[in-house]
């Protein structure tokens, strides 16, 4: 069953632009792009939030970071996307590991506070970062550079990679959940104390867990400078981290497709108000709440089942 | 004299103005059961704390097998051998049986930074993680999710995760918590067949149990030992009859 709703949208998400194009769709091209960078930001949250239960409110940091990696490297001459992306998810990652090494003591609400001034802390430097824009930000002037004939300037192309790019990292996450590694963070989510008291060093994978998400997320950033051909410090702003957590709670906490089906039904909720209100946000804030009410679980959660390791046994 | 299994020597732990541990020391030979006993508030949970790691002494030194452990990481502490029950059940609720007492496997199996591989695919883990489970008699239960367990079972399977690390000294905290008498006899028999292989310090508040049990009993007021001897002995000591055993009967 999951694997055939799985087919369809991949299938869907193929065709959607061989038919877009014809009819000058250009715009929701750019659109689905969008989503889709989203759902690898959001997913990349859901690790972190849904299977690490840590309850991190400073993700839009590790986005924005290897955003402005991206931009920072490409205005200072450097547009080889093989280069610059991966060093996004290593500066992502890198931080992440400073980020969480200190957050990481703390449990709860000390938690949630900790991992936002982190997060508070690199947007100021952002904007005082005058040779990089500050806040004005930084135009990229192009599109990374990926070789093999592909032109990113063309919105299709783009579109194709990101969807690739995504792809495969839900591929990933899904491999590593059903690993040892990811059984291991789920049950630390579970019960943290019991897991130290048969004998993991629970902070150590959490730390690790983190890192994943925060380098993933450095990835979503490469993408989205890609996208906007443009950085500015608003990409590290709390309320980005507030937005992705809403992505993850209306998709499904520890959904596999959580991040990928909060992020679309966010994005389109905001587009569809936005061409209607000014104060798109008051029915988008309605549409939460019924989803909190009727569906707790997230949307994920009406289709299928949450990922948990109480089923180690039969994978 | 064969060194003891784990020797304490002058264990303090004071939360404010109360001195929840003592300067307490005390010795498990290897192989022995050995009950400690002591009032409602007499320092018994904190001891145990303090024994494997999750809370660390204010002085004194906890030696494992001859090795000081006192600073020691509370995980690092499993993976030497030294494990823990709690009095408060404490599983994966949501996780059958078998998965339960698989986590402690994988604990002492190598690394889990194992990122590709389904951990479902590993054999060797489940087996051992089943006869984790028939040690404890729940071998029929396998597929149960713990926190639907009837309470005796899921008590059993606490013990079970604890025994699943490979401990060579097992900290027991009250196992024998809410049991009914049936319930009770199956966790006596457990606990009895350990007896020789592991080293047992044994908490509990069941005084059929412990002098059925025990090896030697220690008897623990107010944070202190107050005495330390053969059921018999302990039994027949007027000092802990006053302190302990005299206000239970009192209740």
């Amino acid at each position: 069953m999951r694997k055939v709703l799985t087919l369809a949208a991949l299938t869907a998400a193929i065709i959607f632009p061989l038919v877009a194009r014809p009819l000058g769709w250009d715009f929701y091209i750019g659109f689905a792009s969008r989503v889709l960078i989203y759902a690898l930001a959001a997913s990349s949250l859901n690790l972190v939030l849904g299977y690490g239960g840590m309850l991190s409110f400073g993700h839009a940091a590790f986005v924005g970071v290897g955003a402005y990696t991206v931009a920072v490297l490409m205005v200072e001459g450097v547009a080889n996307a093989w280069v610059s992306w991966p060093l996004a998810i290593a500066v992502s990652g890198l931080l992440a590991a400073a980020i969480g090494a200190a957050s990481l003591r703390t449990r709860g609400v000390y938690f949630i506070m900790i991992t936002l001034a982190f997060a508070q802390m690199i947007y100021y430097i952002a904007v005082g970062t005058r040779v990089y824009g500050g806040e004005e930000g930084l135009n990229l002037g192009s599109r990374s550079l990926v070789g093999f004939g592909l032109d990113l300037k063309d919105g299709v192309t783009f579109y194709y990679l990101v969807l690739t790019v995504l792809a495969g990292t839900l591929y990933c996450l899904h491999r590593l959940i059903r690993a040892r590694f990811g059984r291991v963070i789920e049950a630390i989510r579970e019960n943290e104390t019991r897991m130290e008291a048969i004998g993991f060093p629970t902070y150590q994978y959490k730390l690790v867990c983190f890192v994943i998400g925060g380098g993933l997320a450095g990835l979503a950033g490469a993408l989205l400078a890609n996208q906007n051909d443009y950085v500015n410090p608003n990409l590290l702003y709390w309320t980005q981290s507030g937005s992705l957590m809403i992505m993850v709670i209306l998709g499904g906490v520890g959904y596999h497709y959580g991040g990928l089906l909060g992020a679309t039904v966010l994005l389109l909720l905001e587009e569809v108000f936005s061409a209607y209100t000014t104060y798109w946000q008051l029915p988008v804030g309605v549409a939460m709440l019924a989803i909190v009410l009727f569906a707790p679980q997230g949307l994920a959660g009406i289709v299928g089942r949450r990922s948990l390791a109480h089923r180690i046994a039969d994978g | 004299m064969a060194e003891p299994m784990l020797a304490i020597e002058g264990l303090t732990k004071r939360f404010g103005g109360v001195v929840a541990a003592d300067n307490v020391s005390l010795a498990a030979s290897r192989g022995e059961i050995h009950a400690l006993i002591g009032p409602n508030g007499a320092g018994k949970t904190t001891l145990i704390q303090q024994l494997s790691g999750a809370l660390a002494p204010d002085a004194g030194r906890i030696y494992f097998e001859g090795r000081d452990i006192t600073r020691l990481a509370f995980h690092q502490r499993v993976a030497i051998g030294l494990a823990r029950s709690y009095q408060i059940t404490s599983l994966f609720p949501r996780l059958t049986a078998l998965d339960n007492v698989a986590l402690a496997v994988l604990a002492r199996s190598g690394s889990s930074l194992s990122f590709w591989r389904p951990a479902a695919a590993e054999r060797v883990v489940f087996d051992q993680a089943r006869s984790a489970l028939e040690r404890v008699g729940l071998g029929g239960r396998e597929n149960a999710i713990a926190g639907l367990l009837a309470h005796g079972e899921q008590r059993l399977l606490e013990v079970g995760l604890a025994l699943a690390t490979n401990a060579r000294l097992l900290l027991l905290d009250e196992p024998m918590a809410g049991m009914g008498p049936e319930e009770s006899e199956r966790m006596i028999a457990l606990i009895g067949a350990l007896k020789g292989a592991i080293t047992v310090l044994l908490v509990e508040h069941d005084m059929d149990a412990v002098f059925r049990l025990a090896d030697r009993i220690s008897v623990l007021v107010s944070g202190r030992i107050i005495a330390t001897g053969a059921p018999g002995d302990i039994r027949a000591s007027a000092e802990v009859k006053r302190a302990y055993l005299g206000e239970a009967l009192a209740a």
